[in-house]
């Protein structure tokens, strides 16, 4: 795993942490940019942890871009040696998959996809060697999920599954970039998942739809008062399989104001999960529902 | 005292100069795209720099006024009507309270920004009052205008005659020339690739907006082989999704370049090839489809002076209105 160091334009640094996607990678990038937020260098304006990459800006008429190249620089010699531990949560998200609305879509940009005659569960089911779309909605969500970026749009998730990578979901992107994509999808591309915040233009395969909003910029969503956005890079989701009936219910609860989301407070460490993936993962869902 | 939308325009939004601090989950800086006008706007008529102003695309809105004020329009040639008669550009001029200031049709450039004295005083929301209409965040119910909005004004204390020197007007040559710093993910491309990048000129495709500006009629890049890194998808233009500089330049599968602007998507899978220098971001929002364009190759140390000659045009426009 090599740093590579590249200026975007006059105001970035963009600090690539290796080429592929690891949790590794992902972990490196964390402990540099937790360490460049609590040195508060003077000049620095915007922090952006990505997966496997982050990004700085800066304002060169206060640090000049050697300085902050060199900041950076010692800033990832230290973080060697710091341990890779979070203090993160677990966020259920319910999930209708299969659903009519994603479906529907799906079939308005069928010639932009790259088997126009199956729908994308069934396509990335295919691909991945799983049974059909009930043995795809049993690997998606048999295993919690990292979230390793947020971004693209206000609020998305991008998230990693904890598995290892023989295991891990992979399919392409459509074609062409549909124009369209309902509100709350969840979707994939590469071999990250998400759940588009904002209805909007999009080219990830698309699984279902949750009820549950991650973004309200009238923050009017009980546990979206304190900030619009629900998600931060660290925290682990878990989906939650249900039924039309359950969809239903939850979306009317969350119109009335009702609806929580479970969550709970859970450690993590990259050696532990390395050294026993399954492990881990139960007891990070125990966590959960001894909530 | 409000103002009373008569006509929208074509997409007419409140900007300012923008909401920094947010891009780390998604939310772009927004603002105006061409921030030197915008300031420009507001210190004519006596606002603070960073005021909120009306940004209109390639048509301006009707506007009726309920109280009297003193407005100064910049950008793009779009000549300012106040009851139907003509007013000057870069200049400021009075409205009365009843009167309604209209548009002509666009003669160059692309956004023209209307700056009142006292600002558009819709609410600030996460430290600006930019829109960003993805989102439905900030600005006007987070949207463009729509007629029968009624817009509140702040209480200002500028008034008319004031005027920017012709020669501080910065305006996008033809072709127009983007200063480019090559980087990020350049070593994707091969060098005949990269050549031809900054020989070819370009034009600006009609998908060109707050977003990002697209431009078409160059060479297709090509790739260094490589096997692709897991997670990045399979097309050579694909990357393991990470962080968009703003002003970066991608390449969607190695055909039209998309240069992000102030309303960008934050982060992505698609390769960049380097990042528009920070002084030229203001000439992109100036940018018509079919502008011919070229980007121009340079060095961190030409970027930075760049930067500092921007800096100088704005010091001055701040001197001559004083």
């Amino acid at each position: 795993m090599k740093t590579r160091y590249s200026f975007g334009g006059d105001e970035h640094i963009f600090v690539e942490c290796d080429e592929e996607m690891s949790l590794e990678a992902f972990f490196k990038g964390m402990s540099i940019t937790t360490a460049l937020k609590e040195a508060q260098i003077k000049g620095v304006t915007e922090i952006c942890p990505a997966n496997a990459s982050f990004q700085v800006r800066f304002n060169p008429d206060i640090i000049s871009p050697d300085a902050m190249l060199a900041e950076l620089q010692k800033l990832e010699a230290a973080a060697q040696s710091a341990p890779s531990t979070l203090h993160t949560r677990i966020i259920e998200v319910p999930v209708f998959y299969n659903d009519p609305w994603t479906h529907e879509t799906g079939q308005r940009f069928r010639e932009r996809h790259q088997d126009p005659t199956s729908t994308d569960i069934e396509y990335t089911a295919r691909i991945n060697n799983l049974d059909g779309v009930d043995g795809f909605v049993k690997a998606h969500s048999g295993a919690p999920w990292f979230v390793s970026m947020v971004g693209f749009v206000a609020g998305l998730p991008f998230l990693y599954q904890m598995v290892d990578r023989s295991r891990q979901i992979q399919s392409p992107k459509y074609l062409r970039p549909r124009t369209d994509t309902p509100r709350l999808t969840v979707g994939h591309g590469g071999c990250f998942g998400c759940i588009y915040s904002v209805r909007g233009a999009g080219g990830y395969q698309m699984f279902g739809i949750t009820p549950m909003p991650i973004y309200d910029p009238a923050q009017e969503v009980p546990y979206l008062r304190d900030f619009m956005c629900l998600f931060k890079p660290g925290d682990i989701v878990k989906w939650k399989p249900i039924d039309r009936a359950e969809y239903d219910h939850t979306v009317a609860e969350v119109d009335a104001g009702r609806w929580m989301p479970r969550i709970a407070p859970v450690n993590f460490s990259l050696a532990e999960f390395q050294a026993d993936i399954d492990g881990t993962n139960a007891r990070i869902m125990e966590a959960l529902n001894a909530h | 005292m409000p103002i009373n939308v008569i006509k929208p325009g074509l997409s007419t939004t409140v900007q300012d100069l923008g909401r920094p601090g947010f891009y780390h989950i998604g939310i772009p800086v927004s603002g105006g795209m061409d921030t030197l006008s915008l300031a420009a706007a507001n210190l004519l008529v006596g606002n603070a720099a960073g005021d909120a102003v009306l940004e209109a695309v390639f048509m301006g809105p009707e506007l009726e006024f309920t109280q009297d004020a003193t407005v100064a329009v910049t950008g793009a040639e779009m000549p300012p009507k106040v009851d139907g008669v003509e007013q000057a550009g870069w200049t400021a001029f009075a409205v009365k309270k009843g009167q309604v200031l209209s548009f002509g049709f666009l003669k160059a450039g692309a956004r023209a920004y209307i700056a009142v004295s006292g600002g558009i005083d819709v609410p600030v929301v996460l430290g600006s009052r930019s829109t960003y209409t993805l989102g439905a965040l900030g600005g006007f119910h987070g949207r463009k205008l729509q007629a029968g909005d009624v817009l509140p004004m702040g209480q200002g204390k500028g008034g008319a005659g004031k005027t920017v020197p012709e020669t501080l007007r910065r305006k996008p040559g033809t072709p127009a020339e983007l200063r480019m710093l090559p980087g990020l993910y350049w070593h994707r491309i091969t060098d005949a690739a990269g050549e031809r990048f900054f020989a070819d000129t370009w034009k600006v495709a009609p998908e060109a907006d707050r977003i990002g500006y697209r431009f078409k009629s160059g060479h297709p890049l090509e790739f260094v082989d490589r096997e692709q890194p897991f997670g990045a998808g399979s097309d050579p233009s694909n990357i393991v999704d990470a962080c968009y500089p703003y002003g970066s330049v991608q390449v969607p599968g190695g055909t039209e370049p998309i240069v992000l602007h102030r309303d960008a998507v934050s982060g992505g899978g698609y390769f960049m090839v380097g990042t528009v220098v920070s002084a030229d971001m203001d000439l992109i929002g100036q940018l018509q489809p079919h502008t011919p364009t070229r980007f121009v190759k340079v060095t961190m140390d030409q970027a930075l002076a760049a930067r500092a000659d921007r800096k100088r045009v704005l010091d001055q426009i701040a001197a001559a209105l004083d």
